[in-house]
Order: structure tokens, then C-alpha cells, then sequence
């Protein structure tokens, strides 16, 4: 528990990407089974542990200290579980000293946090923190409560991972058989480590990791042989992986996040073994509603009836990845793209339909045809080289995605400021950047400010995200980690020699939150300078 | 009849007040007659007619004030020796803060008041350890007055630094301490957990650690890091006043892993809100426990507390069946909490 605990705390202080990635990488490297394992549950947040409430904890600091000097305390550090992890009084011996006790295994922590009756966890969990210094209790007591909130997402878990494997396993391999795994996860890192066979998740629904399409810029349209690829238009969902296999159905974000109980009736609808690749869309009698309307279902983690009712999702199918057990993905696409044709026509799932093939004879064509598109689920046309084999990550130029008026960028929140009258308590003005590479690797560098244009629940989640990231404040202005994507609208980009990034933008607005897209996948700052018209 | 300290001890606007004896304790404005328990600047004001400390303060206080900036008059009073000044017997107890620091104990007519200005229980190889004074009156600090302030072993969060500079051996670890006792003890326990090689000192820091090695405690091999290349400095040790480490002086290092040592780095919203990535919690102020145990130690009836969270630490006193008595002094901060823009000019 003592490793764990301090990677806990380094990952909660530690800014950059690269140097998170060299704690979790010492953290599995150096901490033996099956704790590493449990750490990697952990921060994979694959535990929950229902029958242990912060009221549990609340209760016993209070029988064992001075209840005004409690409460002054948890005034003073503002959080319950650091507070009690601080407060916590060592208990001597019989000789009046403190006895010298270990602290647990962090896997005897989850063991008996899953399997201990509720009226005998409170004993257990004394004894634990006895047993404990600050940080150590920190780490139970934010474990059991399922707030560990340490900025680094599960995806750079397996990052690290894959690093450990040092290069014979890379990170989409340990996506693939990931969610066929069950914490403490010992059969993959006998994998990882070459002691063992790459584990066979058999029939179970894993995620495979998606293909992604670059954006097409004008020197790239210049040399875009155009009569290789196909068209399509480029949905304003949220891209899924439909996964429906003998061991179960899923439904994974692109980011191989399961959200398959926030969308029931798509769930219900997957009656087939195959794995689609599609786009999550609010419609509504045919008609694709705005992304804010889908942004309701994705608030909520398990849907009411009323919601489902007055927000009712479809999927947009674009490929298929597997057909009862076989495996497309190296065919190229036209004929994924016959075959997902065909097999839409046999089984023709409800709440599903294909996304449909732009016909468009020359380049010109599609240009008009995409400036034409005047409703606001089109994003923009996407084009697939009609040879493209389905790989993973973002391979040049086999996919494009061209999208369409008001300029739009992807960008990171970097600094956070109060806003002003009715919304001055929350901080909702914000200062945005883009990557660029820096002397010491990618950096952020801020190229805008804008306010919100959120609801007031919007407001209040963004507020909270704010103050549970800052990094520094200066006065009233809060810097933030990376972390949080906004898609911002704007007129037009020109040249600026005011601005550090050498570019200001024109009535730039906040058009929505991104929660779907890694902060690390924002736009960069040579995609923003290339909208400067000459 | 035994007169009570609170007859002849007062709290005034310019510092604790002695009658009998015509003097202050650790002023904070100009005065005829002061005695100062430690070279701090905010309990260490210059411009006195005459002030009384331990050597080793009145030396550090020349270098940081100038020579003849800390009085016209300048005595010194060297641990344990005693000395009449008008009605009262005075004497210095070390207080374990830094090196010099004492205690001022103070006899009137047999009733006994001790001054601790700031202090510390746990071994500090950098000053002599706090000498408990049984008295009437104990006068105390109160920085970390609240049981969430329990400092871990040091040895341990020296520890954390090393595995760290292990760990990341290409980065350079700046860690951020106050110029006065922080400093050297840092540099102290670095030493003790074999650490022999070089330690790049920010130019803020060097002075005292000059004085510091004239005083006869040796600091090993300290070099200047100001001026140097980006990758002399990857894999080492940089210390540097609190105010430097957020500031462009730490950006031209390589990669810097931002450290803190203080206190204060027990609570994580403090490191977060600081940019600190490395927070070691070591203090030279007394922790909750230190306070409670060195009130039951000194066993006084009555305990008065100066300045920092004093409402958490008269509840306890009152608890533990004494008076307790808020003197709410002012002028005196805590060079631990110097905010990120201050840094070195701050109060200490
Ligand atoms: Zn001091
Ligand atoms: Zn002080």
C-alpha cells in the first residue's frame, strides 16, 4: 500500500504527461503481485465499493478525536478523507509507546473492502489506519470512496504498460484483450513480462482501438488523389464501438470507455455477433438533433425513462470490424463496406442505420456539396481511401476528415477565471491553447479567451473540474492541468504579433464541451496558422 | 508575595513588554532595550539602541542586516549563562528552531515566565536541541495549532527527495527553503542519508550558509547555480528560496522536479495550489503534537500563545485543565508561508 500511496500523490502533483508515464512505469516495474495489479484496478477505475460511505469514515474520527478540533480541521484542509488520513491519532501500547505496526497490502485492503460485512468494516478499517501513516491512509480512504482523482486517464495506465513490455507490446494490443481481463490481472503481466502467452479474451466483448482520420488541410487537397477514396459525411455524435460477441455486448467511447449503461436501447438493439464502428446520434423522425441534445444523455450515467423518451439515440454505422467472429479489419474498405451493406439488409437492427456514401463525381463536387450542408449534425465529409485496411490510430493519409465552416478548433483549457454578474462565483471564463512543440516536447500554447456558453449545470461541472485541477493560481486567475477539450467556434483566424502563438481569433466562442476527446488530441497550433488566409 | 508573570509580562503593540527589567522581546518596531530569541526578520527588526542575543544569531543577523544595522549597542549571551538585567534574571535556553535560536526564561521575585519564540522538538542536526524549562508562564507559538499539522520523520521525506532524483535522474530538483535554518538543515540531512556530492545553492541562499560554516557547522560541497548549463544541473539538487521556484529563475533548469520543504506541504491543496510537485513536509516549527507535549512537559498553569491558529491550541490547553490566554501579537508570520511572489523578503 505504501507504493501505491505515493504514486498517488506524485500523479496528483506531477503536471507532465511523460513524467506520469515514468511513475506509473516504476510503479508496476517495482511493486510485486497481485498489488500492482490492484493499483492498475484502481486506476483503471475498475473497483467500486458499495457498502463503504464517507459517513462510515466521518464516524470514526469523530469517536476518536475532539469533535470541535474535527470540525476545525476539516474546515481548515477542506476535504473528509484528508482530514481524517491527517487527523488520525496513533494509538500507543500498553507501555505508552507507539507500537511499531506494517500498514496493509493494498490487495488486503481491496479484499476486505469487497468481502467484509458492512457492520465489521468499520473495525477493520480502524485497525487499517492504526496501522498507517498519512499518505497510506489518504490512499485507503480515497480508494474506498472511489475518488482518487490523480489526472491520469486509464488509457496512459496502459501507455505505461506497454512501455513496460519494453516495445514487443504496444498499447492497442493490451486495448484489444483489456477488457477480457479481471484485476489483479496477473495473466496480462505475464504477457507484458514474456513469461506468459498474450491472453486469450475468448468470447468476451473487448474494445479494439478505432481509426481515426487526420484533417485535411488545403496542401493536402492539392495532392489528394481524388477517385482513391469514398465520401461521407461526418457525423456530429459521439463515435462508438459497438461490440455484440457470444460473451457479451458493449458499447465503447473511442477512448475504449464501456458507456454501454448509459444507452440501454441501444444495447437491446445489438441482437447479432459482430463489431461496429459508428456514430452515437440523437434523432429524432429521421432528423439528426444537435449535439447539445445528445450532450443530455451523456451527463447522465444510467438514463431515465423520461430521458430516453424525449432523447432517443440511434447509431450511424460507418464500418464493420468483425462478422460472427471473422475478422475484416485487414480487408480494405470498399469491400468492409459491401459487407457491412450486405449484412445491414440481413439483420437490419433496430435504432441503426448506414451512414450513407456521398456521390460526388470529382473533388469539386463534394467541395459544393459540403459547403451546401447546412444542417448542424454535419460536422463535415469524412473520405476513406477505398484501399484502406481498418488500422488503428491515425495512419497517414488513409483517412480525411474535412470539416466544414465555422472554423473550429479543439483546444485545451489552460487558465480559468470568474466570470462576471450572475455567473461570478463560477469560474467560466476561460483561456484556451494548442500544441505546439516546445524545447522539452509538446506544449499548450494559448491562442484565445472566451466565455461559456453553457447551462447552468454545465456551469457548476466545469466550475468543480476547475478547482479540482488547478495547478497555480495567480490572484483571481486559476492555471489548470490539460485536460479539458472545448470545441471553439470562431469568424476568422489572422495574424497577430500581440499573441505569443502569433494569432488572434474572431468572436472565438465556446460551441460545446469535448468530455470524448484525450486533451492530448486537441488541435495543434500549425492547423490554426494554416486558416490564416494569405 | 509571589508576583504573577502577568503583572510584570505584558503584550504590547510593539512586542512583549518587561517592566522590571526595561525590555522587549523580539520587537517589531525600533526600542530602547530588545531581546531577540532568533535571527528571523520578523522576530530580528534592525535599529534598536541596544539589543541581546545568542552569538550565533547576533552573527547571522550582521549578515543579513550589515554589521551595525542590528543595534548601536550589540550583547551577546550564550546559552545557559544568566545574567541580572534591572530586577529580573535573565538566561537563553536553546529553542531547537535554528541555529541560535533560544528561549528567554525570566525570573521576577520568584515567579518564572519563558518565552519560547519559534520552536521545535525533533532532532535538527543544524542547532541544539530545545531544553524544556519548567515555569509559571510558558509563552508559545502556534503555527500548526491544529492536529492535522503532524510532521513525519524527516530522514523520511529526505528519502522521498533521493528516490525521486533516482528516479527522474535527468531532471533537476529544485527545492524550495527558507535562506535561515531550513537551508542548512536540508543540506544537513542530505548529508546524514549519504548524499556527499555537490549542492547547487540559489545566490539568496548563500550568505547564511557562509556564516553558517563560520560558526563551525560544515556543510559539505556547496556550489552556486546561478550561471550554470541546463545539463550541468540534470540529476542534481538545487535549493532555492520559496519565492524562486515558480519563478523564471527555475524555468532555465532542466525539467525541474518543484519541491518545498515546509510544513505547510502537508496539505495537498497547498502543494497543488502552489505548483509543487515534490512537497516535503519538514518543518522548523513545532507540529501539533510538539506543542501539546512540550505544554505538558513545561507543565506551567498557564500557557499564552502569540500568534498562528492560537484558537485550536487553547481549546486543548483549556482541556488539559489550564488557562490559556490569546496575546495576539502582531507582526510575526511564519517564513514557511511566505507567498509564492515574496519569497525571501518575507517574514520569518
Ligand atoms: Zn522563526
Ligand atoms: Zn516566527
Amino acid at each position: 500500500m505504501i507504493a501505491f500511496a505515493t504514486l498517488l500523490e506524485r500523479l496528483t502533483l506531477t503536471p507532465g504527461r511523460l513524467a506520469k508515464l515514468a511513475l506509473l512505469r516504476e510503479f508496476f516495474r517495482t511493486e510485486p503481485d497481485p498489488d500492482r495489479g490492484w493499483g492498475l484496478a484502481a486506476l483503471t477505475g475498475t473497483l467500486s465499493f458499495p457498502l463503504a460511505k464517507p459517513a462510515l469514515i466521518r464516524a470514526l474520527a469523530q469517536a476518536r478525536t475532539d469533535p470541535v478540533l474535527f470540525e476545525w480541521s476539516c474546515d481548515y484542509v477542506g476535504d473528509l478523507a484528508e482530514t481524517v488520513s491527517l487527523i488520525w491519532p496513533a494509538r500507543d501500547d500498553a507501555f505508552g509507546r507507539n507500537s511499531v505496526r506494517t500498514p496493509p497490502m493494498l490487495a488486503e485492503v481491496v479484499d476486505g473492502l469487497m468481502h467484509t460485512p458492512k457492520a465489521e468494516l468499520p473495525a477493520l478499517l480502524e485497525g487499517w489506519l492504526d496501522a498507517s501513516d498519512p499518505p497510506v491512509r489518504y490512499a485507503i480512504l480515497k480508494l474506498m470512496t472511489g475518488a482518487l482523482r490523480v489526472g491520469a486517464s486509464a488509457r496512459l495506465a496502459k501507455t505505461a504498460l506497454a512501455e513496460l513490455a519494453g516495445g514487443s507490446v504496444s498499447v492497442d494490443e493490451i486495448e484489444e484483450v483489456w477488457h477480457g481481463l479481471a484485476p489483479p490481472y496477473a495473466e496480462l503481466f505475464d504477457w507484458l513480462e514474456a513469461r506468459g502467452p498474450r491472453p486469450d479474451p475468448q468470447d468476451a466483448p473487448v474494445f479494439r482501438s478505432p481509426m481515426l482520420a487526420q484533417p485535411l488541410e488545403a496542401a493536402d487537397i492539392a495532392a489528394l488523389d481524388y477517385a482513391a477514396y469514398c465520401a461521407e459525411w461526418k457525423w456530429d455524435g459521439i463515435r462508438v464501438q459497438l461490440v455484440s460477441v457470444p460473451g457479451g455486448r458493449r458499447i465503447y467511447s473511442r477512448g475504449s470507455d464501456d458507456v454501454s449503461a448509459a444507452f440501454p436501447e441501444i444495447v437491446e438493439a445489438m441482437g447479432f455477433d459482430a463489431v461496429l464502428d459508428g456514430e452515437l446520434l440523437v434523432i429524432r423522425d429521421g432528423e439528426v438533433a444537435p449535439f447539445a441534445d445528445l450532450q443530455q444523455r451523456l451527463n447522465r450515467k444510467v438514463p431515465g425513462v423520461a430521458l430516453m423518451e424525449q432523447h432517443p439515440v440511434a447509431v450511424r454505422l460507418y464500418d464493420l470490424l468483425f462478422e460472427e467472429g471473422e475478422d475484416l479489419r485487414a480487408l480494405p474498405f470498399e469491400q468492409r463496406r459491401a459487407r457491412l451493406e450486405a449484412w445491414f439488409a440481413t439483420h437490419r437492427p433496430p435504432r441503426m442505420d448506414l451512414s450513407a456514401v456521398i456521390e460526388a463525381a470529382d473533388f469539386d463536387t463534394l467541395s459544393s456539396l459540403r459547403d451546401g450542408a447546412r444542417a448542424a449534425s454535419i460536422e463535415g465529409v469524412m473520405l476513406k481511401r477505398r484501399d484502406s485496411p481498418y488500422v488503428a490510430g491515425r495512419p497517414k493519409g488513409l483517412w480525411w476528415k474535412w470539416k466544414r465552416d465555422p472554423l473550429t478548433i479543439d483546444a485545451v483549457v489552460m487558465y480559468a477565471q470568474r466570470g462576471h454578474g450572475k455567473r461570478s462565483s463560477f469560474y467560466s471564463d476561460y483561456t484556451f491553447g494548442l500544441w505546439r512543440d516546445g524545447a522539452e516536447g509538446a506544449e499548450l500554447v494559448p491562442v484565445g479567451k472566451a466565455y461559456s456558453g453553457f447551462t447552468d449545470a454545465e456551469l457548476a461541472q466545469m466550475d468543480r473540474w476547475i478547482r479540482n485541477n488547478t495547478t497555480r493560481r495567480y490572484g483571481p486567475v486559476r492555471e489548470v492541468a490539460p485536460g479539458l477539450v472545448l470545441e471553439i467556434a470562431f469568424d476568422a483566424a489572422q495574424r497577430s504579433n500581440r499573441h505569443k502563438s502569433g494569432v488572434a481569433l474572431r468572436f472565438p466562442r465556446v460551441a460545446r464541451l469535448r468530455p470524448d476527446k484525450p486533451f492530448e488530441e486537441a488541435d495543434r497550433l500549425e492547423t490554426l496558422l494554416r486558416l490564416i488566409p494569405s | 508575595m509571589t508576583p504573577h508573570p502577568s503583572g510584570w509580562l505584558t503584550p504590547r503593540p510593539e512586542g512583549l513588554w518587561c517592566a522590571p527589567g526595561g525590555f522587549h522581546i523580539d520587537p517589531v518596531q525600533p526600542v530602547a532595550h530588545a531581546i531577540v530569541t532568533h535571527a528571523h526578520a520578523d522576530h530580528a527588526r534592525p535599529g534598536h539602541e541596544h539589543v541581546l542575543t545568542t552569538p550565533e544569531s547576533l552573527a547571522i543577523m550582521r549578515t543579513r542586516m550589515g554589521e551595525d544595522r542590528p543595534a548601536r549597542e550589540q550583547q551577546e549571551l550564550r546559552y545557559g549563562e544568566g545574567l541580572r538585567i534591572g530586577d529580573v534574571e535573565v538566561r537563553l535556553e536553546p529553542a531547537g528552531h535554528v541555529l541560535g535560536s533560544a528561549q528567554v526564561v525570566m525570573e521576577y521575585r520568584g515567579s518564572r515566565a519563558v518565552v519560547s519564540g519559534d520552536y521545535k522538538r525533533v532532532a535538527d542536526p543544524s542547532c541544539a536541541p530545545f531544553v524544556p524549562v519548567a515555569c509559571d508562564v510558558f509563552v508559545t507559538e502556534a503555527t500548526f495549532g491544529l492536529p492535522v499539522f503532524r510532521h513525519p520523520d524527516p530522514r523520511g521525506e529526505i528519502g522521498r527527495l533521493l528516490d525521486s532524483v533516482r528516479l527522474f535522474a535527468e531532471r533537476t530538483h529544485v527545492v524550495g527553503c527558507y535562506a535561515l535554518g531550513k537551508c542548512q538543515r536540508l543540506i544537513l540531512l542530505l548529508r546524514e542519508a549519504g548524499w556527499d556530492g555537490p549542492i547547487y545553492l540559489h545566490g539568496a541562499l548563500m550568505s547564511v550558509c557562509d556564516t553558517y560554516e563560520r560558526l563551525g557547522v560544515p556543510l559539505g560541497d556547496l556550489r552556486a547555480a546561478t550561471g550554470r548549463a541546463r545539463a550541468e544541473l540534470a540529476g542534481a539538487i538545487v535549493l532555492a528560496p520559496p519565492g524562486a521556484i515558480a519563478d523564471r529563475w527555475a524555468r532555465r533548469l532542466a525539467d525541474p522536479v518543484v519541491g518545498l520543504a515546509s510544513g505547510w506541504m502537508r496539505v495537498r491543496q497547498r502543494a497543488k495550489a502552489r505548483g509543487v510537485e515534490l512537497p516535503l513536509v519538514i518543518s522548523d516549527h513545532a507540529d501539533w503534537d510538539e506543542l501539546c507535549r512540550t505544554i505538558d512537559e513545561v507543565d506551567a498553569p498557564e500557557i499564552w500563545v502569540t500568534h498562528g491558529r492560537e484558537e485550536a491550541l487553547i481549546h486543548w490547553i483549556e482541556g488539559s485543565g489550564r488557562t490559556g490566554r490569546a496575546l495576539r501579537l502582531l507582526g510575526y508570520g511564519d517564513e514557511e508561508e511566505a507567498p509564492a511572489a515574496e519569497g525571501e523578503g518575507a517574514a520569518a
